[in-house]
C-alpha cells in the first residue's frame, strides 16, 4: 500500500514537473524553427535589399522597411486612440463607479477581449472603411487609420483590465491620507492613486501595445495591404508584418526565398513581442517589490 | 513521575534547527517529554516555541532548506533521519493550529480526512472514529445532529474542538497543539482545556499555550524558551511557583514578555 | 483665474463617465449590430446544412463542426499539460533562476503573434513531424497558443488556496499529491474553468494559428479524421467576406453571428462560474 502510494506520488511529480518545465520547451522549439526557417534568408538576400523601399517578392525585392513602417504606423495609431480610452475606463471603474458596478463593468469590458478579429476585421471592412471613405473623402477606406482603430478597440480590454487592477491593488490607507489632507477626490485620484499604481498603468499599456502589433486578421481585413511609406501614412493603405505572413504564406513554395523571408519576418515579430513582454513584466515585477517593501 | 524519566515519550537531545533565511532557530535543546502527561512549551515571541513544536512532527520541512542537527527519539527511534517516513510520523504526530481551520468540507468530511488519507474506507470504521473523536473533544451533543452541515458554519469555538477531534480520530499518540485557544472566548478556552484534561490519560499533549496563566493552569511537565535556549525546565507546579531561573522568574511574574 | 478644485472635479468626472458611456455603447453597438443583422439569416437549414453554390447559398454545418473540433481538441491537449505546469509553479517549483525562465517563456508564449504561432505550426507539425495540414496539427498550435492563458489563470486560482489548508492536511498525513487532489484542486476548481474557458474562448476565435496548419476554404464533406483539414468558423467569415465576390452580404452576417454567439456563450460561462464561486466560497 505504501509502496503502491510511494510509486504513484513519485510517477504524478514527474509528470508535473515534467509539464512545468515544457514551458520553457515550447519556447525554445519556436525560437529553433523559426531561425531554422528564417535564417536562409539572410544569406538569399543582401543587407542592403533587406532595408530597401520596396517589398515586392515577385521580383525578389524584400524591403523590410515598408512593413515595419506599416506595423510601426498602425500600432501607434491604435496607442493614441486606446491609452487614453483605455487608462479613463479603468480609472472610472476603479474609483468612480460603486463596487456593484465594477462587478458589472469589468466582465463587460471583457467581452471586447473575446470578440475574434475576425469579426473585428469584417465589421471594420463592411462599416468602418466606408465610413471613413466618406467623411474624411479619401480614395480608399482601407487605411492604416482604419486598421488603428480596431486595433484600439483590442487592445482596449488588455489596458483596462491590467490597469484597473494596479489601480485596484493600491493601498487605500494611500487614498484616506490624501483625502485626510483636504484633497479633493479627483485631486487624490490625479496626483496620488494615479501616480501610486504608475507602472502597473504603464505594463497595461505596454501590454495593450503588444497585442496591437501582433494582431493579423483584422489588420488584413481593413488595411488595404500595400507596402509604402509616406508621412501621411496613416490615410493610406499600409501594409503590417503580420498581413505580409498571412496573405502571402499560403501562396508560397516551400524553401523558396520568399518562404524563408517571411520566417524572418516572424522572427522579427517574436523579437518585439518578447521585448515588449520583458519590458511590461518587469515593470510589473519592480512594483510588486515596492508594495512589499512597504507593507514590510 | 519516575516513569518519565526513564522512559520518555520523545527524547531530545542537544536539537539546533535552522531555517534557510537564518530566522529562528533553536541552539542545542536537550530535554525529555514524558508521555500521558501535558507539557507545556512557553517564553516570549520568537523564543523557538513553535519551532521545537514543529519539529515533533517535521512540519519545519514545508520550509526548503530547514536543517536539524542533534536527535530527537520518539519511543527511541530518531525521527531525524532523512529516511524517516513523514507519512507515517505524521499519523502518530497529530497538530492543533492557532486559528481553527476546518477544511472546505462537511464536518463528516473534515473527522475523516486523515483515515482516508491512510486509505481507511470502511464504513462502520469511518462512523466509529467519528463518534469517538467528536466524544473526546465533547462536540458529540453538539455535532451528531450536524455531521453533514459544512464545517466553517460552526462558531470558532466549535471549529477548534473540530480541528482538536479531527486529529484524536485518527487515534495518534502525540497530540501538538500551537497556541490553540489564541482565537477562541473563555468559554470556549476552558471547554478546550477541560478536553485536554480528560484526554491526557491516553495521549502524549505538548502545547504551546497562549498566556503565562494558560501555561501554569495545564503544564504537568513546563519548560521556558528564550531566543532558542531552554533556560528552564522541570515539573510544571514547581517551575511556575518556584522558578529557579532569574529570566523564568521575571518572564511568570510578567516582568517582561 | 484659477478653476475652483470642485469644478474640476466636476469636469474631470464627467469625462471619465462620457468614456465610459462611449466604451460600454462602443461593445453594445458591435454586438446589437452583428445580431441585428445576422439573425434574419439564421435557421436551421442555415446552422445544419452544407454550404451550397460556391458557398453563396446553403448553410454553414462544417464550419460550426470543425471550430467544435479544434477548441475540443485544443482542450484535450492543452488542459492536463497547462494544469500540471501551474500545479508545478503553485505548489512544487522552488524560488530558483530556473522557476523565473520558466516564467518569462509563459509571459513570452502569451506575447507571441497568432500569426508567428501558424508558421511555427507549419513548420514543426505539417512539416517537419509530417502531420499534413490536419486538425491535429491546428489542435496542437492552437494549443500551445492556449497554454500561457490556462497556465496563468489556473496558478493563480491555485495560490489563492489558503496555505493553512495545504498545512493541516500534511500535518495529518497527506502527501502533497493527496493534499493538492483532496483539497487544492477542488477549492481551485472554478477559477481554473474560468481560465480553461477564457482559453478556448480565443483559441475557437483565432484564424491565423490554422491558416497554415489545418484550415480549409471549403470541403464538401465533414472531415473524416484528426489528420483531415476542416472547415472553421473563424476562417469561413474571413474567406466569405474578402475572398468571395458576389457574397449575400446576409450570409455573411449570419455566420459572424454564429462565431460571436459561440464566444459570447463561453465568456459569458466562464464570468457567471468566476461570481457565482466567489460568492459561495467558504474562505
Amino acid at each position: 500500500m505504501a509502496k503502491r502510494r510511494k510509486l504513484f506520488e513519485t510517477i504524478i511529480q514527474f509528470l508535473i514537473r515534467a509539464c512545468g518545465y515544457s514551458t520553457v520547451l515550447f519556447v525554445a522549439a519556436i525560437f529553433i524553427f523559426l531561425l531554422q526557417a528564417g535564417l536562409p534568408a539572410l544569406f538569399e538576400a543582401s543587407p542592403a535589399s533587406l532595408l530597401g523601399l520596396r517589398w515586392y517578392p515577385i521580383e525578389s525585392l524584400y524591403g523590410l522597411l515598408p512593413l515595419l513602417f506599416g506595423s510601426l504606423v498602425v500600432t501607434i495609431g491604435a496607442a493614441v486612440f486606446s491609452i487614453p480610452l483605455g487608462v479613463a475606463t479603468a480609472l472610472f471603474i476603479a474609483e468612480v463607479a460603486p463596487r456593484w458596478m465594477r462587478e458589472v463593468l469589468k466582465p463587460f469590458v471583457e467581452i471586447l477581449a473575446g470578440l475574434p478579429s475576425v469579426v473585428l476585421g469584417f465589421l471594420g471592412f463592411l462599416v468602418l472603411a466606408p465610413l471613413i471613405r466618406t467623411t474624411l473623402n479619401l480614395p480608399t477606406g482601407l487605411t492604416a487609420l482604419t486598421g488603428s482603430i480596431l486595433l484600439a478597440a483590442m487592445a482596449l480590454p488588455t489596458i483596462v483590465s491590467v490597469a484597473e487592477d494596479a489601480l485596484d491593488a493600491v493601498p487605500k490607507s494611500y487614498r484616506d491620507g490624501a483625502l485626510a489632507l483636504g484633497a479633493t477626490k479627483w485631486q487624490t485620484i490625479w496626483r496620488v492613486t494615479l501616480p501610486a499604481a504608475r507602472s502597473g498603468v504603464l505594463t497595461a499599456v505596454m501590454l495593450g501595445i503588444g497585442r496591437a502589433i501582433g494582431e493579423t486578421m483584422a489588420v488584413m481585413m481593413v488595411t488595404g495591404n500595400a507596402p509604402q511609406i509616406r508621412w501621411d501614412g496613416l490615410f493610406f493603405p499600409a501594409r503590417t508584418m503580420t498581413a505580409t505572413i498571412a496573405a502571402e504564406m499560403g501562396e508560397v513554395a516551400g524553401g523558396s526565398a520568399h518562404y524563408h523571408m517571411l520566417f524572418l519576418v516572424a522572427i522579427l515579430l517574436f523579437l518585439i513581442s518578447f521585448l515588449v513582454n520583458i519590458i511590461a513584466s518587469s515593470m510589473l515585477f519592480r512594483a510588486k517589490k515596492r508594495a512589499e517593501r512597504m507593507l514590510s | 513521575m519516575v516513569d518519565a524519566a526513564t522512559n520518555p515519550k520523545f527524547l531530545v537531545e542537544s536539537l539546533s534547527v535552522h531555517y534557510p533565511d537564518g530566522t529562528e532557530s533553536l541552539h542545542n535543546i536537550s530535554l525529555q517529554i514524558p508521555r500521558n502527561a501535558i507539557t507545556v512549551l512557553f517564553g516570549p515571541a520568537g523564543g523557538g516555541k513553535s519551532t521545537l513544536l514543529r519539529t515533533f512532527n517535521r512540519l519545519n520541512d514545508m520550509v526548503e532548506g530547514t536543517r536539524y542537527s542533534g536527535k530527537v527519539l520518539l519511543d527511541g527511534e530518531d525521527i531525524l533521519t532523512p529516511s524517516l517516513d513523514l507519512v507515517a510520523l505524521r499519523r502518530r504526530v497529530g497538530m492543533v493550529f492557532a486559528q481553527p481551520v476546518p477544511l472546505p468540507m462537511s464536518v463528516r468530511e473534515n473527522m475523516t480526512y486523515g483515515l482516508e488519507l491512510a486509505g481507511e474506507r470502511r464504513r462502520r470504521n469511518l462512523d466509529r472514529a467519528i463518534e469517538e473523536g467528536l466524544q473526546a473533544a465533547a462536540l458529540w451533543d453538539e455535532m451528531k445532529d450536524r455531521l453533514n452541515e459544512p464545517a466553517h458554519a460552526m462558531s470558532g469555538g466549535q471549529q477548534q474542538r473540530l480541528c482538536l477531534a479531527r486529529v484524536l480520530a485518527q487515534q495518534p499518540e502525540v497530540i501538538l497543539m500551537d497556541e490553540p485557544t489564541s482565537g477562541l472566548d473563555p468559554i470556549s478556552t476552558a471547554k478546550v482545556e477541560d478536553s485536554l484534561q480528560s484526554i491526557k490519560k491516553k495521549y502524549t499533549i505538548i502545547i504551546v499555550p497562549h498566556s503565562v496563566q494558560q501555561a501554569a493552569r495545564l503544564a504537568d511537565w513546563a519548560g521556558f524558551l528564550y531566543q532558542g535556549d531552554l533556560i528552564e525546565w522541570g515539573e510544571g507546579k514547581n517551575l511556575f511557583i518556584a522558578p529557579k531561573v532569574k529570566r523564568t522568574e521575571d518572564y511568570v511574574t510578567g516582568r517582561f514578555g | 483665474m484659477r478653476i475652483p478644485r470642485s469644478v474640476v472635479q466636476k469636469i474631470a468626472f464627467s469625462a471619465l463617465t462620457a468614456i465610459m458611456a462611449v466604451t460600454i455603447l462602443t461593445i453594445l453597438t458591435i454586438i446589437t449590430f452583428i445580431f441585428w443583422n445576422g439573425l434574419p439569416a439564421v435557421s436551421s437549414e442555415f446552422l445544419f446544412s452544407m454550404p451550397r453554390e460556391g458557398m453563396t447559398a446553403g448553410g454553414i454545418w462544417p464550419a460550426i463542426v470543425g471550430t467544435l473540433y479544434l477548441t475540443l481538441g485544443t482542450a484535450v491537449i492543452a488542459v492536463p499539460i497547462g494544469l500540471l505546469a501551474a500545479i508545478y509553479l503553485s505548489e512544487y517549483a522552488p524560488d530558483s533562476t530556473f522557476t523565473r525562465t520558466i516564467r518569462i517563456a509563459i509571459i513570452n508564449l502569451a506575447g507571441i503573434p497568432s500569426v508567428v504561432y501558424g508558421l511555427f505550426g507549419l513548420a514543426l507539425f505539417v512539416l517537419f513531424l509530417q502531420l499534413g495540414s490536419s486538425i491535429l496539427a491546428s489542435c496542437l498550435t492552437l494549443a500551445i497558443m492556449t497554454l500561457p492563458v490556462i497556465i496563468s489563470t489556473a496558478e493563480e486560482a491555485l495560490r489563492a488556496v489558503p496555505q493553512s489548508f495545504r498545512v493541516v492536511s500534511i500535518s495529518m498525513g497527506g502527501t502533497r499529491w493527496q493534499t493538492i487532489q483532496r483539497i487544492v484542486l477542488p477549492q481551485a476548481l472554478p477559477g481554473i474553468l474560468t481560465g480553461v474557458i477564457l482559453g478556448l474562448e480565443r483559441a475557437a476565435g483565432e484564424t491565423a494559428p490554422i491558416l497554415f496548419t489545418g484550415a480549409s476554404f471549403f470541403l464538401p464533406q465533414l472531415p473524416q479524421s484528426i489528420f483531415d483539414e476542416t472547415m472553421a468558423l473563424p476562417y469561413h467569415l474571413f474567406v466569405i467576406s474578402t475572398q468571395v465576390p458576389g457574397m449575400p452580404v446576409r450570409i455573411q452576417y449570419g455566420t459572424a453571428l454564429v462565431l460571436l454567439v459561440f464566444v459570447l456563450v463561453m465568456n459569458l460561462s466562464a464570468t457567471l462560474i468566476r461570481s457565482y464561486f466567489r460568492r459561495k466560497r467558504q474562505w
